[in-house]
């Protein structure tokens, strides 16, 4: 299985502070599923953001799909982001002045001027993670595990090869955090991306393929 | 009276407040700044009107001496002079003094010339007495000199003259050497006045038999007041000081009230500037007050705590713009003079400080802050803290319904006190009626821009930026009216501003065009005229194809109001055109005395066609009004009859002014050359020649200048609107960095959220625009309509600015999406890893 997520020899410190990580190492395969965990203020966020373009390492190389993200500029790491990563945030981040569909779509219509393929897509995906009838909603009138369901949506709604969230379930309840992950969890594998969580719960780490914890001298493996 | 609750948590709320000005401290100087700069405008304002009214009242005073009641002549051609004695022995009457008054010049000095018996003055108007000089050729009956003149200081000084020099003095179309003798040391300085003897005055400057005034002590006041309005002669009424000094007051009145009310704008602007300041402050820290409210705070906390803060930028704005009121008054005073170019007053104005005045600013700067600070406090204590704890404390809700009852009932109630009559001749309900229209407006800012772009929202937009900038100001159109409010203000006030001088400009244009049609006018200055014979020699002038001659002479209708003109001009044949018809002319019976009344005449003194009047001229003749015409020149009204009835009945064949109208290819000044010749070498001087072109630019730059200070308080508060959606369009931008950070990490590139916020920030623009135009052509019609008659007397039509509003309307656009460019830098330049966290 070829990584579609590839980091070597990654080395990243505050500075004037201290050493985050050195000599990271990771590779994440289609449909695969990898938690990083790790105490608070190890890093794992600081990762996450690396592997996003939006923050830069001190050392090691960073492959998206076989694309090498160190030698892009800024604008080329936007368009990786828009075609290439989906993200999910602990707090969501829906809009509240689009409809839902419109919110989900937002990555589409980012890359395609067509607002008819871009609704389409998004209708779908709100199928998928089982609000097709709230496309014409707005965030205000979702609860919490809808709208990070909406968000999971926005996140995959343009087939990404490579999905990061950071704390998905920091904001929601136990059973409703377990029924977003499962959902998150089917959806990564069914559109064979590649996908990197970032958390502090175990609960959430317990859906992944793999769980790694993050140290100051790279990630080690904690259960496969 | 807050709760105890409020008291006991005065330490919490003091952390509160210390805490937002120590976070914001440019915020808070700059939501003062706004306030400050309407109050010294309105404080400046109100200074140099005040400092402008003294001057005159004191001039007024001065030059009546310090009679209990006076009789006055109601023209120049003055009452006769064997009232006296009838009058002096009325009853409740101590003593009398006749008086000569005329308007004089004297080496370039122009004064009032008093004729006096210094026998009677001394006990009337003691302080019109004159000192003589102390001397070897001083001699004690130089007083009664035929010759012998007392001067005012000012009038010394002015003259470049001394006692004991011998100045040649021009009154009533004389020319006569008098010898300065002494001063007038009672007199204060700053007021040109002159007396001489009495009979001197009658004899040396045509006045026999004709009094201007007669000045009384009074022994019973009540008494007098009964007994002299039967005894007055024909052509007089009676006048206190008071209702003197009110002649000018009642004529710069609506002027200055006017610019008050311009002044106040810009505080009103400020206070809609605070309103935004505050609710973007309230709208941030939503959730801290929701916290405070669950750890125990009242509501009333909440409440509390920001009008304290609004109070605070109140007391430093009002404060603040109460020093720079003060020396703005004084710059502006050395600069413009007391009626800021308005044209009303003459003459040095000092400025004094006034107290209540500056009380009243302050409460007014006060005012503005603690309610533009109440409305989002209440709506603060109002929001559920465990929802506002939860929630973003964003305000968007594309579906939430935009209210639009209050925007129209505040506009219905405009609508009708804009149609109410003047209290006191003052428009106070129009202006009422702008307030209530502005506030209207701003109330419907948010339903106008949902309706503005709810067909945009509605489509399918394929441009990212665009869709995110729509559907932003679509979903949230309250935020867009706290943005623009104070912006919306201002400009609908500039463009109803703009709109009625381009109105009032465009008719005085016009009007100007229609009765400078004469090719060269004549005007003899200083009481001088054109007797018989002169107008004949003129009319004889080569290259004079035709001669129009007319008479001016002020008419005292009311001794509180200024005089109108009584315009004696030929109505038969071409000079009849000029005069610009309102409404249709009717009809004078046979035998009557036609006159046409002003538009200014008709509305102060409410003579109609049909109407048979009486005017204080050929001992109270009867006229009938046989139209209205249409007069911009003349605030105080005027009334017109044809020259040869007017001879007939006053045997005043003397006229000031002449048109000529010049046989084909002669040349004006040649003519006016050979006009000035044909002039008696006494009256050579005194006579002054102009084109209609002169004529017309000379009306257009007094007009231009009256209107200057207006323009410069519009464009204050224009600035300080755009402060504000700087201000505000750069808080809200920067209170959506999580917003842009989340983009970022999709996709969209600084490019594009540059561009999302330049075109949200122009749409921003265009709605204010587009709100602003709307609400200032309504307000315009008010003060077109409403404000300009009741104040000036004057109607037009309307004329739109049409280069002003698109002008306006660019700026608009241009300027808020600049701002928006440049705050979302600031906003997107935030490390967009940092702006989605969760952490507050």
């Amino acid at each position: 299985m070829s990584a579609l997520l590839a980091v070597r020899g990654l080395a990243k410190s505050v500075p004037g502070l201290r050493q985050l990580f050195a000599g990271l190492d990771l590779a994440v395969g289609a449909g695969e599923l990898v938690a990083i965990v790790g105490e608070s203020g190890v890093g794992k966020s600081t990762l996450l953001n690396i592997i996003a373009g939006l923050d830069e390492a001190d050392a090691g190389e960073v492959r998206i799909a076989g694309d090498l993200l160190g030698p892009l500029d800024e604008a080329a790491r936007t368009r990786l982001r828009r075609e290439r990563i989906g993200f999910v945030f602990q707090a969501f981040h829906i809009l509240p002045y689009l409809t839902l569909r419109q919110n989900v779509g937002l990555p589409v219509a980012l890359v395609s001027p067509d607002p008819v393929a871009a609704n389409a897509r998004a209708e779908a995906m709100l199928a998928r993670v089982g609000l097709g009838d709230r496309g014409d909603g707005y965030a205000r009138d979702l609860s919490g595990g809808e709208l990070q369901r909406v968000a999971i949506a926005r996140a995959l709604v343009h087939r990404p090869a490579l999905i990061l969230a950071d704390e998905p379930t920091g904001n929601l309840d136990p059973d409703t955090a377990a029924r977003v992950l499962a959902l998150f969890a089917d959806a990564v594998r069914e559109g064979g991306a590649a996908a990197v969580i970032v958390t502090h719960s175990e609960a959430t780490a317990a859906v992944a393929d793999r769980v790694l914890t993050l140290t100051p001298h790279g990630l080690v493996e904690t259960h496969g | 009276m807050a709760e105890p609750g409020v008291v006991s948590a005065r330490l919490a709320l003091g952390w509160l407040i210390a805490g937002e000005w120590r976070a914001h401290p440019a915020r808070f100087l700059l939501t003062a700044l706004a306030i400050a700069v309407g109050v010294a405008l309105g404080f400046a304002v109100h200074l140099i009107n005040g400092s402008a009214l003294a001057s005159f009242d004191g001039a007024v005073r001065g030059v009546n001496g310090a009679a209990d009641l006076a009789v006055r002549a109601t023209s120049p051609l003055g009452f006769d002079e064997r009232a006296y004695p009838r009058l002096s022995l009325a009853p409740g009457v101590a003593d009398a003094s006749p008086v000569v008054s005329l308007p004089a010049q004297a080496n370039g000095a122009r004064f009032t010339l008093l004729g006096l018996d210094a026998i009677r003055a001394a006990a009337v108007t003691p302080s019109l007495i004159g000192a003589q000089a102390r001397g070897p050729d001083a001699s004690t009956d130089a007083l009664f000199d035929d010759d012998g003149l007392f001067l005012s200081r000012t009038t010394l000084a002015a003259a470049h003259a001394k006692t004991g020099d011998t100045i040649t003095v021009a009154a009533n179309g004389r020319r006569v050497r008098l010898r300065i003798i002494g001063l007038l040391p009672a007199v204060a300085e700053g007021q040109a006045i002159g007396v001489i003897d009495i009979a001197a005055a009658q004899e040396s400057f045509g006045r026999l038999g004709r009094l201007d005034r007669l000045d009384l002590r009074l022994a019973d006041a009540a008494a007098a007041r009964a007994a002299l309005p039967d005894l007055l002669p024909a052509g007089s009424v009676i006048a206190s000081p008071d209702t003197v000094a009110q002649q000018g007051e009642s004529l710069s009145r609506a002027y200055r009230v006017n610019l008050d009310m311009l002044a106040l704008v810009a505080l009103l602007t400020g206070g809609f500037l605070v309103y935004s300041a505050q609710s973007l402050s309230v709208a941030r820290r939503l959730r801290a007050f929701a916290l405070l409210r669950t750890l125990g705070l009242p509501r009333s906390g909440i409440v509390t705590a920001v009008a304290v803060e609004g109070l605070a930028i109140g007391l430093v704005g009002a404060g603040v713009g109460l020093a720079a009121g003060y020396g703005l008054a004084s710059v502006a005073l050395r600069w413009f003079g007391g009626d800021l170019g308005g044209g009303y007053f003459r003459g040095d104005a000092g400025l004094a400080f006034q107290p209540l005045a500056a009380a009243g600013f302050l409460g007014l700067g006060l005012a503005a802050a603690l309610l533009g600070s109440i409305l989002p406090a209440r709506a603060a204590a109002r929001a559920a803290p465990a929802a506002a704890l939860k929630a973003s404390g964003d305000p968007v809700d594309p579906r939430a319904r935009v209210p639009w009852k209050p925007a129209v009932a505040l506009l219905a109630a405009g609508g009708v006190a804009a149609l109410l009559p003047p209290i006191a001749a003052l428009p106070l309900f129009g202006f009422a009626g702008i307030a209530l229209l502005l506030a209207g407006g701003i109330a419907g800012m948010p339903w106008l821009a949902r309706r503005l772009l709810g067909p945009w929202a509605r489509r399918n937009i394929a441009s990212v930026p665009r869709l995110l900038a729509i559907r932003h100001l679509h979903g949230a159109p309250g935020a867009a009216a706290t943005a623009l409010c104070g912006m919306v203000a201002s400009t609908a006030l500039m463009i109803a501003m703009a709109t009625m001088v381009t109105s009032f400009r465009g008719a005085v244009d016009e009007w100007l065009g229609e009765v400078l049609a004469a090719d060269l006018y004549l005007r003899a200055e200083g009481g001088a005229g054109f007797d018989p014979a002169t107008q004949a020699r003129l009319a004889a002038t080569p290259g004079v194809s035709a001669l129009a001659f007319s008479r001016q002479l002020p008419l005292t209708i009311r001794a509180d109001r200024a005089p109108l003109t009584l315009i004696a001009r030929p109505l038969t044949g071409p000079s009849a055109r000029l005069l610009v018809p309102v409404g249709r002319p009717i009809a004078v019976p046979p035998g009557a005395i036609a006159v046409w009344v002003s538009e200014p005449a008709q509305r102060l003194y409410g003579w109609n066609p049909g109407e048979a009047i009486r005017l204080p001229v050929a001992g109270n003749a009867r006229f009938v009004v046989a139209g209205i015409w249409r007069d911009y020149a003349r605030q105080a009204g005027a009334v017109v009859i044809d020259a040869a009835a007017y001879t007939r009945i006053t045997g005043d064949a003397t006229r000031d002014e002449a048109a000529a109208t010049l046989a084909p290819g002669a040349r004006a000044d040649a003519v006016g050359r050979g006009m000035r010749a044909r002039l008696p070498a006494g009256l050579r001087d005194a006579v002054s020649l102009a084109e209609p072109s002169t004529l017309r630019s000379f009306a257009l730059d007094l007009f231009d200048r009256s209107f200057a200070v207006t323009y410069l308080l519009e464009a204050v508060a224009i600035l300080v609107g755009l402060a504000g959606v700087a201000a505000t369009i750069s808080a809200q931008t920067v209170a959506r960095s999580r917003e842009f950070g989340m983009l970022r990490h999709l996709g969209v590139s600084k490019r594009q959220l540059t561009a999302m916020l330049a075109q949200e920030g122009a749409l921003l623009g265009l709605v204010g625009a587009v709100a602003g135009v709307l609400l200032g052509g309504v307000v315009s019609q008010v003060l077109i309509h409403v404000v300009n008659p009741q104040s000036f007397n004057f109607t037009m039509e309307t004329r739109v600015p049409v280069g002003t509003v698109l002008g306006v309307i660019a700026a608009l656009v241009a300027a808020a999406a600049a701002t928006a460019v440049i705050a979302g830098r600031r906003a997107t330049a935030a490390d967009a890893v940092l702006a989605v966290r969760e952490d507050w």
